[in-house]
C-alpha cells in the first residue's frame, strides 16, 4: 500500500520544491521505491531541481488525459535507483487536473508498488494545491520562520482538515509534519526571527525537521541536484534527519548552532 | 546606530516577539472564521435569502444584510431585510 505525502505551504518561495526533491531522494536512498510528482501545472520546476528537465517527454496531464501510459511518463532519477519523477505540464490548462484523473494516477502508481508518492504542491490555495493534498496520508508543511509564511501555513492546515479525502470521508486525519526551512539561529538569538518554539506554539503540529539557511542550496539548484546530495553540509544532514524522523526514528536536533558567531566575528567576516 | 534605530521606530531587538504576538491574534480570529460555525456560510445564506424574498417582493441583493457577531459564549446572527419604498 503506497503512502501519499504532500509537500505544501500555502506561501510561495519557502522551499516546497527543494524539500520535495530532497525528501523523495532521501526516501529512495533509504530503499523505498518513491515517485515525486509536480502538481504545479503551467509553472513546472521540479524537473529542473531534480536535473531531469531534458528527459521529460510526457507529463502528469498527458497521463490523466490518456495521451500516454503512466510508465512512459515516469522519468527515472539519475542518482537514485528507486526514484522516479512525474513532471507537471508546462503548457496545459490547470483545469485538466481533475480529481478523478489524479485518483486514477495514484491508484496506478500503487499498482506499480511505489512505497511513497510525494506530491509537490503549487503555492496558493487554488485547485492545484487542493488536488496535490486531496489524497494525502501525510502532509509536510514547509514554513519559513516568518510571519506571512506561518499565517499561510495555518490556513493550509485548516484545509488539510477540511477538504481532503480523509476529512470528507471522516477517516483518520492527514498526519501533519512541520518542517521549518531557512532557519537562521543567529537571527533567532538576536530576537529578529521567530524561533522553532514560537512556530510550533502557533501552529501546534509535530516538528519533523529544521533546515538551516544555507548558500549551498542555490548552488545545488543551479546544478539540478537535490540539496540532500550536498554531502557534508548541514542542509543535507538536516534533510536526512527529517526523513529519518518521518520514518519513525528518533534523531536529535542538530545543525541549530549560531553560525554567525559574535558581532566581532561577523564584522571580520564582512571584510 | 542605536539612535538611528530608535529614530525609525523599529524595535529590532525583539521584533520576533512582536511577530509572534501579532500572529497569535490574527490566527485566533481566522481560525474562528473558518471553523464552520460562523461566517463561512454567510454569503451563501444572503444569496439564498435574496432568492427566496425575491419571489414575493422585488428587492436588490444589497437590501438584505446578514451579520454575525460573537461575544464570549454568545453568538448573534442578525438578518436585516430592507423593503423598497412604495411608490
Amino acid at each position: 500500500m503506497s503512502k501519499i505525502v504532500v509537500i505544501t505551504s500555502g506561501k510561495g518561495g519557502v522551499g516546497k520544491t527543494t524539500t520535495s526533491a530532497s525528501f523523495a531522494s532521501g526516501l529512495a536512498m533509504r530503499g523505498h521505491k518513491t515517485v515525486v510528482i509536480d502538481f504545479d501545472i503551467g509553472l513546472r520546476n521540479l524537473d529542473l531541481i531534480m536535473g531531469c528537465e531534458r528527459r521529460v517527454v510526457y507529463d502528469l496531464i498527458h497521463v490523466i488525459q490518456g495521451a500516454c501510459n503512466l510508465n512512459q511518463a515516469l522519468v527515472k532519477d539519475k542518482r537514485c535507483e528507486n526514484l522516479f519523477v512525474l513532471a507537471a505540464s508546462q503548457t496545459r490548462d490547470k483545469n485538466a487536473l481533475t480529481s478523478a484523473g489524479v485518483q486514477q494516477v495514484m491508484f496506478d502508481l500503487a499498482a506499480l508498488d511505489f512505497a511513497y508518492i510525494v506530491c509537490d504542491s503549487p503555492a496558493g490555495i487554488e485547485s492545484g494545491a487542493l488536488m496535490a493534498m486531496h489524497f494525502a496520508d501525510h502532509a509536510v508543511i514547509v514554513v519559513n520562520p516568518e510571519i506571512s509564511s506561518v499565517r499561510d501555513a495555518d490556513r493550509i492546515i485548516g484545509m488539510l482538515n477540511k477538504t481532503t479525502q480523509r476529512a470528507l470521508e471522516k477517516r483518520e486525519p492527514v498526519q501533519e509534519h512541520l518542517l521549518i526551512t531557512r532557519y537562521d539561529a543567529g537571527r533567532v538569538a538576536d530576537g529578529q526571527m521567530l524561533s522553532i518554539e514560537d512556530v510550533q506554539d502557533i501552529l501546534d503540529i509535530d516538528l519533523v525537521g529544521v533546515i538551516p539557511e544555507c548558500d549551498d542550496v542555490l548552488a545545488a539548484s543551479n546544478e539540478g541536484m537535490p540539496a540532500i546530495h550536498l554531502e557534508g553540509t548541514d542542509v543535507s544532514g538536516a534533510y536526512g534527519d527529517a526523513i529519518d524522523r518521518f520514518l519513525g526514528m528518533k534523531r536529535p536536533m542538530r545543525y541549530l548552532k549560531n553560525q554567525r558567531g559574535g558581532y566581532f566575528k561577523r564584522l571580520l567576516g564582512s571584510l | 546606530m542605536v539612535s538611528l534605530r530608535s529614530m525609525t521606530g523599529l524595535n529590532r531587538e525583539n521584533s520576533a516577539g512582536v511577530a509572534k504576538e501579532r500572529l497569535q491574534i490574527i490566527l485566533a480570529l481566522e481560525r474562528v472564521d473558518s471553523s464552520g460555525s460562523a461566517p463561512g456560510y454567510l454569503l451563501e445564506l444572503q444569496r439564498e435569502l435574496v432568492a427566496v424574498v425575491s419571489r414575493y417582493v422585488k428587492i436588490d441583493v444589497n437590501d438584505i444584510k446578514v451579520h454575525f457577531e460573537r461575544q464570549d459564549a454568545c453568538e448573534v446572527l442578525e438578518v436585516k431585510v430592507e423593503l423598497p419604498e412604495r411608490r
